[in-house]
């Protein structure tokens, strides 16, 4: 009788500790989403759920601020450094994967080293670069100085992936005269998926999340990415900051971010873990 | 012949992380010893280690002698020692309740990923409204509740804006934690268990003596790469407090200086003070980690 008692109390336990984990994981997104759906006075009343389907915060985004624009630079500059990090990481990953050479170590260790690197500590040299190439206050400026954040774990997932693949791979190829460029694109790439898909989505997420780089080498209105467009998003006249529109556009960016985390869930769960744990 | 292609392969990547990754850093080490301001960065003159420490007419000067950076400086390993330090334990939690099997499990798992996948500025300012002094829910909640009589103004008040900032960091950076911790509790052996419940040892005791020892390499790969991430934190506080002293760490003190002063030399002197600390703290990790390693007995 004690005994089932105790049971009923864990279990009791147990499921309020999973309750309080979901409702602190959700409830900060959830309430967003309310407040986006109000607007003028009805935003200033907590409410727990919308009262009614009110869009005035969306169309202002949308039509008095050029937030579509943001979403349009941000893609661009999340997808070129996406492809970018994917094809250097690759033949990077084949070196540092499958061929033994001297000092492989110590450059694996470099190359994780510079993603230590504080982003403030490369701020005023990644400036002077950027205006040298002539690209400050452009995207592709942007996206450049981007590629010190995502390149450096791109390499380190895909080159832990690959040297997990059997050796007798690429010999057969070599023995029958394939190139190293061949080998990689014949043999390797269509293996590589189920490390190139989390790895392009973490550098997705990271290149779509970034601030400081933006924040500093593209603030003018036709250049600014999400994050930056969304921090100096300010009202008029009031004192107070637009809460509903700043709602509506952190949803509007989070949404896409939050369904391909769900969809991939399981995939970058094993990246995050290849990354970190066998490091 | 394929020693000589890896080379080939490896070509690109180099040459992109020197660009954006190596130059920069010797140029911004480069200007920290020089007068250099953003408008004009081509005209500057070497000042040796003046924006470092400087004594001049009975007075010293420099990113050394200010108190603003001391400040700055306890301010971040404060925060990155508090947030750290509940990220662990609150992600142990987390991960050990995702790895017991239950019905909902698939759910939760879903859900914890929801806070690390939300973008830095928009978490800051989801909190910050959630925050607001004025029309906040959680002062509507906690009045509701009783545990405060008057609105509290999370995020201006001096002595509450870094907890302010500590929570959020915390809510962000704890499913992080709890993942990684919870691939390595998925790779531990089931039969030591299997042995420990048949022993009829309790369950807490277990967890210290035996789970606790096993997952402790991974449980420091992850506090090192948080407490990386907590040392270098600028987003949340830029978003959550903006500029504001109390809450200035030293990515934001150094950017002030360099962006908003234009003060390139001395802003790069701070920035590669920095660097320093988080190498520091890097090579003292992982120095520890081999030291601990080759104790007898492991």
């Amino acid at each position: 009788m004690t005994w089932n008692w105790r049971r009923l109390a864990l279990r009791t336990g147990f499921a309020l500790l999973v309750l309080a984990i979901l409702v602190v994981a959700v409830f900060p997104f959830y309430y967003a989403v309310v407040s986006s759906l109000h607007s003028g006075s009805a935003l200033f009343v907590p409410a727990l759920w919308p009262e009614r389907l009110d869009l005035a915060n969306y169309r202002q985004i949308f039509v008095q601020q050029a937030f579509g624009k943001n979403i349009l630079n941000s893609l661009a500059v999340a997808g070129g450094v996406v492809l970018l990090s994917l094809f250097l990481g690759v033949t990077a990953a084949y070196a540092l994967g499958r061929v033994a050479f001297r000092g492989r170590g110590l450059l694996l260790m470099t190359i994780l080293g510079v993603s230590m690197f504080p982003q403030v500590a490369v701020l005023s040299g990644m400036f002077e670069l950027i205006r040298a190439l002539g690209l400050y206050d452009t995207l592709p400026g942007l996206g450049l100085a981007n590629m010190i954040l995502t390149l450096p774990f791109t390499v380190w997932v895909l080159t832990t992936f690959m040297r997990e693949l059997p050796k007798e791979l690429e010999e057969a190829a070599f023995v029958d005269g394939a190139s190293p460029w061949l080998v990689v694109r014949r043999v390797f790439l269509p293996l590589l998926w189920p490390a190139m898909v989390p790895a392009g989505l973490l550098a997705f997420i990271v290149a779509w999340n970034e601030f400081l780089f933006a924040l500093t080498f593209a603030l003018s209105p036709g250049t600014r990415t999400v994050p930056v467009a969304i921090a100096l998003l300010s009202g008029g006249s009031t004192q107070e900051l637009p809460w509903g529109p700043i709602m509506a556009a952190s949803v509007v960016v989070t949404v896409p971010v939050i369904a391909l985390v769900l969809v991939f869930q399981r995939r970058i769960v094993a990246g995050l873990t290849a990354g970190a744990v066998k490091g | 012949m394929r020693v000589r292609a890896a080379w080939q392969f490896l070509a690109p990547t180099l040459i992109v992380l020197a660009l954006v990754a190596g130059w920069p850093l010797l140029r911004t080490l480069w200007f920290g010893f020089t007068d250099a301001t953003l408008d004009d960065l081509a005209d500057y003159r070497f000042v040796g280690l003046a924006n470092y420490l400087e004594y001049d007419d009975g007075e010293w000067y420099g990113v050394l002698a200010d108190p603003d950076w001391w400040s700055a400086v306890w301010r971040t390993l404060w925060f990155a020692a508090v947030s750290v330090s509940l990220e662990t334990v609150l992600g142990l939690v987390v991960a050990l309740a995702l790895n017991v099997r239950f019905p909902l499990r698939g759910l939760l798992r879903a859900a914890i990923l929801i806070p690390w996948a939300i973008p830095t500025v928009v978490s800051a300012k989801m909190w910050g409204w959630m925050l607001n002094d004025q029309f906040g829910v959680l002062n509507h909640v906690f009045m509701g509740l009783r545990l405060i009589d008057q609105p509290v103004a999370w995020t201006a008040n001096p002595d509450l804006a870094m907890w302010a900032v500590i929570m959020v960091d915390v809510w962000k950076a704890t499913p992080f934690m709890a993942l990684l911790i919870l691939a390595a509790l998925q790779m531990l052996p089931g039969d030591c268990y299997e042995a420990a419940r048949v022993d009829g040892i309790h369950p807490v005791r277990v967890f210290f003596r035996v789970t606790l020892p096993l997952i402790r390499p991974a449980l420091m790969v992850a506090v090192v790469f948080r407490a990386l991430d907590a040392l270098r934190v600028f987003d949340l506080i830029y978003v959550l407090t903006s500029n504001a002293r109390s809450t200035m760490s030293m990515s934001v003190y150094a950017r002030q200086q360099l962006v908003d002063f234009q003060e390139v030399g001395y802003g790069s002197a701070a920035s590669m003070l920095l660097f320093l600390v988080i190498a520091m703290l890097t090579i003292s990790a992982i120095a520890l980690g081999r030291l601990r390693q080759q104790e007898p007995g492991r």
